[in-house]
């Protein structure tokens, strides 16, 4: 026998067999900002202060330009899920918290999208 | 809907060590959020040429512009190190009251220690540069 009300139901309430992805996430892009957010740090105090020229050669580094995209992905993903949590625990009003995560959601995917095209472009000498 | 709490209902609740520290990942991960658009802001200064890096130098070295990269460095490695802390208790490691004080501690000190350290290599860094 079915404990659910067919409105619970219909309101989509209870598991949607895919609660975990949120928490997985999150943890993966801590371990994943644990050498990536130390390797930024660092890098950011070679170059403080350092000149344009400097500092667009060292993102034209194969290996600089990698690292910076990876954590530039991890970091605002990891910056979004945890947002989240924080917004749907202290957001109660209902179309308010949804506005809310929808704003994060997006303004995160477009930060993602403009950091990654400067990236490329600062690569690629363009 | 009923106007009961919910979630962490931090009013009448005594403030403790851990219960501070817990606070203190959310808030230092709110405010690192914050930085993102001034990261993406520097790396379009980067990619639009001289003069707009130079601009965006100018700012990040103003006073403000320090302090501020100051409070970032510090939430950084407090979430950093807290983060950690955190993948300890997810294996379960470390959740006894006395660790998870003891666990906290070291997390204050590591990142007021990785903060100083960051801003003295970043001070040498540029003198020798």
């Amino acid at each position: 026998m079915a404990l659910k009300t067919p409105l619970a139901r219909v309101l989509g309430l209870g598991s949607a067999k895919s609660g975990v992805d949120h928490w997985w996430w999150q943890r993966i892009t801590s371990i994943a900002l644990i050498p990536l957010g130390i390797w930024f740090v660092w890098s950011v105090i070679s170059l403080a202060g350092s000149s344009h020229e400097v500092a667009s050669g060292w993102l034209q580094s194969p290996l600089n330009a990698a690292l910076f995209v990876s954590f530039v992905l991890a970091v605002f993903w990891h910056a979004a899920l945890g947002l989240q949590v924080v917004v749907e625990d202290y957001v109660h009003t209902e179309w308010l918290k949804m506005a809310v995560l929808i704003a994060i959601k997006l303004l995160v995917a477009l930060f993602s999208v403009i950091a990654v095209l400067l990236v490329l472009r600062i690569f690629l000498g363009v | 809907m009923t106007n009961r709490p919910l979630s962490p209902h931090l009013q009448i609740y005594r403030p403790q060590l851990t219960s501070l520290l817990s606070v203190a990942h959310r808030a230092s991960g709110i405010f690192l959020s914050l930085g993102i658009p001034f990261f993406v802001y520097w790396l379009w200064s980067l990619e639009s040429g001289q003069e707009a890096y130079s601009h965006a130098r100018e700012y990040l070295g103003s006073f403000i512009g320090r302090a501020l990269l100051l409070l970032w460095s510090l939430a950084f490695y407090y979430h950093l190190c807290n983060g950690i802390r955190h993948l300890f208790w997810d294996v379960g490691v470390g959740l006894e009251l006395d660790d998870a004080y003891r666990s906290g501690r070291v997390v204050i000190a590591a990142a007021v220690a990785l903060t100083l350290l960051t801003w003295i290599a970043a001070y040498m860094a540029r003198g020798a540069g």
